[in-house]
Parts: structure tokens; sequence; C-alpha cells
């Protein structure tokens, strides 16, 4: 009994926290719904892009490298290399989660897209099953439905209105980082040096952007395994 | 044409693949110290690559109401946290400043 209230708990909980990824996801999602139909796609196909991959940067890049009559094997290599982020995600998501939930473990590892994992990661509680699932179910329902309203009904949102969404994203992304760069300086030292690196990166425009974004994450964070070795690393596990 | 459904698993396989093969690699694992400091800053070293620059082009039809929409939201959650107030404020700064 007190474990099923404990895991209603942790479902409300997630509900909670998922709410951010509806509204950042959704004008994403319709945008990618009306140009998988631009581009002459079927609905049926741009509902299994969404369904089966779940990773919008990647979907967006299928599309744009189709239109310019790319073959599917450097599609699918160029999604590997754009997605490969994740890898880095998982690693450190894996070594925080309970413990005894190994047979979902495939179901939470396919939800793994950076607003999940950043709600996730940065919980304070334990990160229950529960929690982590509703989350990634919240984002699925937005991404798919989003890609399919997008497709079917086009432009029902106002353009203006649409376009002001882009933002909601990354006001996600901050309003997660900011009590955390509050409360330990380093976190947001850090924060900011990958940010940097990032942009440096970008504006060099050798590699393409995949590689600058992993690149800054695994610079910065090696950075700061060696700046602040010791203390202080349990209380951020 | 009509041959995506291929193109589409083998894209679900590729982005599928890295995102399960550490849990199955890691879990349960004992990591070294040196290891373990440089996944758990993986969470905000990743926000900060992120945000950083893409946040700058997240309007591109207005990159002012995006940096006015997005300011809402870090001096909202700075002073009073929360995540939901500050998005969609955001959302609505950027909105209002556009459509003056």
């Amino acid at each position: 009994m007190y474990q099923r209230r404990q895991s209603f708990h942790c479902i409300r909980e997630g509900v909670l926290a998922g709410f951010p990824i509806i509204i950042g996801y959704l004008p994403i999602a319709m945008t990618f719904g009306i140009l998988a139909k631009t581009a002459g796609l079927s609905a049926r196909d741009a509902f299994c892009f969404s369904a089966f991959v779940f990773a919008g940067s990647s979907q967006f890049m299928a599309l744009s490298l189709l239109s310019i009559g790319s073959g599917a094997g450097e599609v699918i290599l160029t999604t590997l290399l754009v997605n490969f982020r994740h890898f880095l995600m998982s690693a450190s998501l894996a070594t925080k989660l309970e413990k005894n939930i190994k047979r979902w473990i495939p179901f939470i590892a396919f939800g793994i897209t950076d607003e999940a994992f950043s709600i996730v990661s940065f919980r304070q509680k334990d990160v229950t099953k529960e929690f982590i699932l509703t989350v990634e179910i919240m984002g699925y329902i937005s991404w798919v439905g989003g890609t399919l309203l997008g497709y079917l009904a086009g432009g029902i949102l106002p353009p203006a209105v649409q376009e002001s969404m882009g933002v909601a994203i990354y006001a996600m992304f901050v309003t997660l980082l900011i009590p955390e760069a509050k409360k330990s300086l380093k976190i947001g030292l850090l924060a900011c040096l990958s940010g940097m690196v990032n942009a440096i990166l970008n504006n060099v425009d050798i590699l393409s952007q995949s590689w600058n974004l992993i690149l800054s994450i695994v610079f910065s964070s090696a950075i700061g395994a060696y700046l602040f070795a010791e203390k202080e690393v349990h209380s951020y596990e | 044409m009509n041959n995506y459904i291929i193109l589409i698993l083998g894209m679900a396989a590729v982005t599928y693949i890295p995102r399960l093969a550490p849990f199955l690699m890691l879990s349960g694992k004992e990591l070294p110290q040196s290891l373990r400091r440089f996944l758990s800053f993986i969470p905000c070293t990743a926000l900060g690559a992120l945000i950083i620059p893409g946040v700058f082009s997240s309007i591109p039809q207005s990159p002012h109401a995006a940096m006015l929409g997005f300011g809402f939201a870090v001096i909202y959650s700075w002073f009073r946290g929360g995540i939901i107030v500050p998005v969609l404020g955001s959302i609505v700064v950027a909105f209002l400043f556009s459509s003056l």
C-alpha cells in the first residue's frame, strides 16, 4: 500500500516536471510535421519518424539531407553522429538510477532526450522508474502528437505564437541550470565554459555542430574532473 | 520515395543503441573516482552547450525577442525558482515583444 502511494506520488511529480517539455516540444514537433509534409512524406512516414527515431534535431537533419538528394547511408551515419551526445548523457544517468529497475532500462533508454535527461539528472530526490518514465512518456506524446498535428492541421497556431514558443526549450534548460549554479559556483562556471567553447567552435566552423556539442561537453567535463578533484562529489550524485 | 521505412529503422537503431549501451555497460559497476566525477559534470556542461549558442537563434525572425524572453526566464528563476512560470513567461515576453 505504502509502495503504491509512493509510486503514485512519483508519477504526479513526473507529470509536473514533464509539463515544460510538452510546451517546449509542441511547436518544434509541429514544425517537423509541416516540413515533412512539404518534403512529400506520407503522414505514416512522418509519424514513424517521430515514433521510432524520437530525436528532434536528427529528424530535421534527415529532411534537409533527403531534400538535397542524400542517400539513406549518409542520413543514417549523420544521425549516429548527431545523436551520439546521448551516449554521454545515458552514461551519466546510468550511475545515478535506483538499482532495481533492470527490466525498465530498454524503455528508459529509448526516451533519453536532451530535455528528459536534464530534468531527470537535476532531480534532487531519488530517480525512480515511475518518475523518469512519466517524464519521458509526456515528452513522447507531445513529440509524436505534435508531429501529427503539424502534418494534418498545419499551422493552427498563429505564426507569431509558434515562433515565440521557440524560446521555451532554452528557457527550460536555463531554469534547470540556475538553481544548481546558485548552489555551486563550479557548476555555473563549467556550464559557461561549455557554452563558450561550443560558441567558439561553432564560430570557427571546422567541424559539424554535432561534433562541437560533443567536444564541448567532453572538454568541459574533463576540465571539471581535473580541477575539482575530491570534495563535494558526493553531494552532487 | 517509398522506402522511408528502412531509412527510419536505420536511424532509429543508431539513435537507440548509443542511448542504451551505457546503461548496459555501466549499471551496477564500480567506476573509478575520476570517471564518476567526469560523468557527474555532464548534466551542467551539456546544458551550457545546449543553451549557447542555440538560444541566440531560437526565434530566427526576432533574435531580440528571444533574448528578452530568455532573460525573463533567467531573472525569474534566479529570484523565484520554478520552471513552469519562467517557461510560459518567456514565451509571453517574446510574443509581446515581437508583436509590438
